[in-house]
């Protein structure tokens, strides 16, 4: 910038340092409000989506309460203490089913983008002058991650109604924390999807394949112990797993992430190892992902 | 100074080559009309142009900046509204509008005022807080031309924004194009519709097989074939062979010019007389040769004589050639982004 003004006097030089400084700051601070802006209005958009056609919502909510009232009383009159802990079955079976909930949302999140793909609407965000495309991106996350919160917490409220406990505040934190981990990592692969596949049929088809087996290789129903040791190994390395368990904990008393939470056949695993593991695989998804993502919207 | 720019462009699609090396100089505020048939290449050449798809090879200036080395400064210039209709069924009209401000980076006073401008121009107001599910082909088409328009572009790029609309809705939408022309917004239009380009535009070339192959006025362009348009039948529906053999003949006539058989028009004869006089050589030549003369007609020349002139076939039969061969759900899968 200097460089160009050589020929002017010091004050000047200086007078010209100040205004070029003061006008790139502007024009980040216009950046920012700008990608505000289109963000938001992109969420917007999701949103109004939402309101309009809530079945997706409705269902979204009601098939977990159904599995948790189902599933819960299925075992309910199971012996007591055979669980770890001595947890009834409608609370371990909570964390399973919120924790599914928020994934399957989250799974869906690459829909919409595949849909805007397919009727050319991409197109028209394409063509528009955006700060930066990752905006696109930022409102299927701010959209998934609300939506997934809310169902979540209707579900505890449920689960609390029928008697299956509640976590305490440092628990709740955990929960929230647990679950927006999981959701950034599950909407990046699935906004990943969105990009690579060449249809919403193939997406839906990946979403219905990877779905359930996903819930059935987890502690979600059942803890490691009950199962075979090929299933056990599956769970112990089913990310659901990870973010389960501390829920689980979450939801059984006095909370502490120094505990043992897993006993998987590789060894033992606690609260914070969970999480770090949780976030490893956030971390990882991002990075194998973004070159995609870039490469489809540039 | 040219607003759009561009040389040499070359783009394929896998094995098919949508673009030759096509070159288009647009001046500031000129309407420039592109016509050629299904498969030409006009929406690849228009989605070249506003950044949606790069060449393979060749130049793209817009105002002035590269378009491939700066393609979000092209974007804010730039109003494109695409062949297919892209809006969102759950959203009303209104909300779509202001989406689109959102995009551009309009404030909200611009905003407002823009979108309430645009409603009362095109008259949206009646439906325009329907949801866009809900509209008709024509109420689509102007809702996609008001969000092109949103941000006041310098250059406004149109994808054949009449085509399936009634004569009603078409007039508008030309009125309007003429309107923003006058307003010193340079414009580009395709179209299979040879009255259309003839109507609006100021300049125009005709794009075949992804060139560029003749280009100008249309009044020029009219002009530069000179002389009278004649068709000639010597029965009603000739064999190939039979319009050779009278191409031969009639070819040595003294003032006839640019003889082409016409196999859309039952092989009938289309050709140029220099002068009136000519006419009746022709007639007299045939006659001698113990043909019929079944037609003899006499015309200025059109935009279609254009047409025919460089390349050789009609636009409908050239619209017909391409119809059988392209799939048109796999391009639609391929151009996904
Ligand atoms: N996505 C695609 N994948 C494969 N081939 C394509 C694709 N898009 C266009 N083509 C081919 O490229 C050529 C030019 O197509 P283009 O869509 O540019 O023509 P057009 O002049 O716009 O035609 P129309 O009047 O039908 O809109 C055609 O031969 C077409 O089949
Ligand atoms: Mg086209």
């Amino acid at each position: 910038m200097l460089k160009k003004h050589k020929n002017l006097s010091p004050p000047l030089t200086l007078l010209v340092e100040v205004m070029t400084n003061s006008t790139i700051k502007m024009m980040k601070i216009n950046s920012i409000a700008n990608l505000n802006q289109e963000t938001l209005a992109l969420t917007k958009r999701l949103f109004l989506q939402l309101i309009r056609r809530p079945s997706t919502l409705f269902a979204g909510i009601l098939q977990p309460l159904i599995w948790l009232i189902l599933f819960g009383a299925l075992f309910s009159n199971a012996p007591e203490g055979l669980l770890p802990g001595g947890m009834n079955y409608g609370t371990f079976l909570g964390a399973g089913v919120i924790v599914f909930t928020a994934f399957s949302g989250a799974l869906n999140a690459g829909l919409p983008v595949m849909f805007d793909r397919e009727f050319g609407f991409l197109n028209r965000l394409l063509v528009a002058p955006l700060e930066s495309r990752n905006s696109i991106i930022f409102s299927s996350i701010i959209y998934i991650t609300s939506i997934s919160i809310l169902q979540s917490l209707a579900i505890m409220f449920t689960a609390s109604f029928l008697g299956y406990g509640w976590p305490g505040i440092g628990g709740l934190f955990v929960v929230v924390i647990t679950l927006l981990i999981l959701v950034f990592a599950v909407t990046a692969l699935s906004l990943g999807l969105a990009f690579a596949l060449p249809g919403h049929i193939e997406l839906i088809a990946v979403i219905f394949v990877v779905n359930l087996p996903l819930l059935f290789a987890s502690t979600a129903l059942a803890p490691i112990s009950f199962m075979p040791s090929w299933l056990g190994w599956l769970a112990a390395v089913n990310p659901l797993t990870f973010a389960i368990e501390p829920i689980r904990a979450a939801y059984s008393g006095p909370l502490n992430l120094a505990n043992v939470l897993i006993q998987a056949p590789y060894g033992d695993l606690n609260g914070y190892g969970c999480l770090s593991v949780l976030i490893g695989l956030t971390i990882g998804l991002f990075i194998l992902i973004s070159p995609l993502l870039n490469r489809k919207l540039s | 100074m040219h607003v759009i720019d561009t040389q040499e462009l070359v783009k394929s699609y896998g094995p098919v080559k949508a673009l030759k090396g096509l070159n288009l100089q647009i001046p500031k505020g000129c309407l420039y009309g592109l016509l050629g048939p299904n498969g030409a290449g006009k929406t690849t050449t228009l989605r070249i142009l506003c950044t949606l798809l790069a060449p393979d090879s060749g130049k793209v200036l817009i105002a002035g900046i590269n378009a491939l080395q700066d393609p979000r400064s092209v974007r804010k210039e730039i109003g494109y509204v695409a062949q297919e209709v892209a809006i969102d069924k759950i959203l009303s009209g209104r909300e779509l509008l202001q989406l689109q401000a959102d995009l551009y980076h309009l404030n909200n006073l611009e905003k407002e005022d823009r979108i309430n401008k645009l409603i009362a121009r095109l008259q949206m107001s009646e439906w325009i807080d329907r949801r866009c599910g809900t509209y008709s082909g024509g109420m689509k088409r102007k809702l996609d031309l008001a969000a092109g328009l949103i941000h006041k572009p310098k250059v406004l790029i149109l994808d054949e924004p009449t085509v399936g609309l009634d004569i009603e809705s078409r007039s508008s939408i030309w009125q309007l194009i003429k309107e923003l022309r006058d307003q010193g917004t340079t414009i580009l239009i395709s179209s299979h519709y040879l009255e259309e380009i003839e109507f609006l535009s100021d300049r125009m070339a005709i794009i075949d097989d992804g060139r560029v192959i003749a280009e100008g006025s249309p009044e020029h362009l009219k002009q530069e074939l000179g002389g009278d348009r004649v068709t000639l039948k010597v029965r009603e529906f000739s064999s190939q062979d039979e319009s050779e053999k009278v191409k031969q003949l009639v070819q040595s006539v003294e003032g006839v010019r640019q003889v082409v058989v016409n196999k859309s028009q039952g092989y009938s004869l289309n050709l140029v007389i220099e002068k009136e006089e000519v006419l009746n050589r022709l007639r007299n030549k045939v006659l001698e040769a113990e043909y019929q003369v079944f037609t003899l007609t006499q015309s200025r020349p059109s935009l279609d004589d254009v047409y025919l002139q460089a390349t050789g076939r009609t636009l409908m039969d050239a619209e017909l050639a391409v119809s059988t061969q392209r799939d048109l759900k796999k391009e639609s899968k391929q151009s996904m982004r």
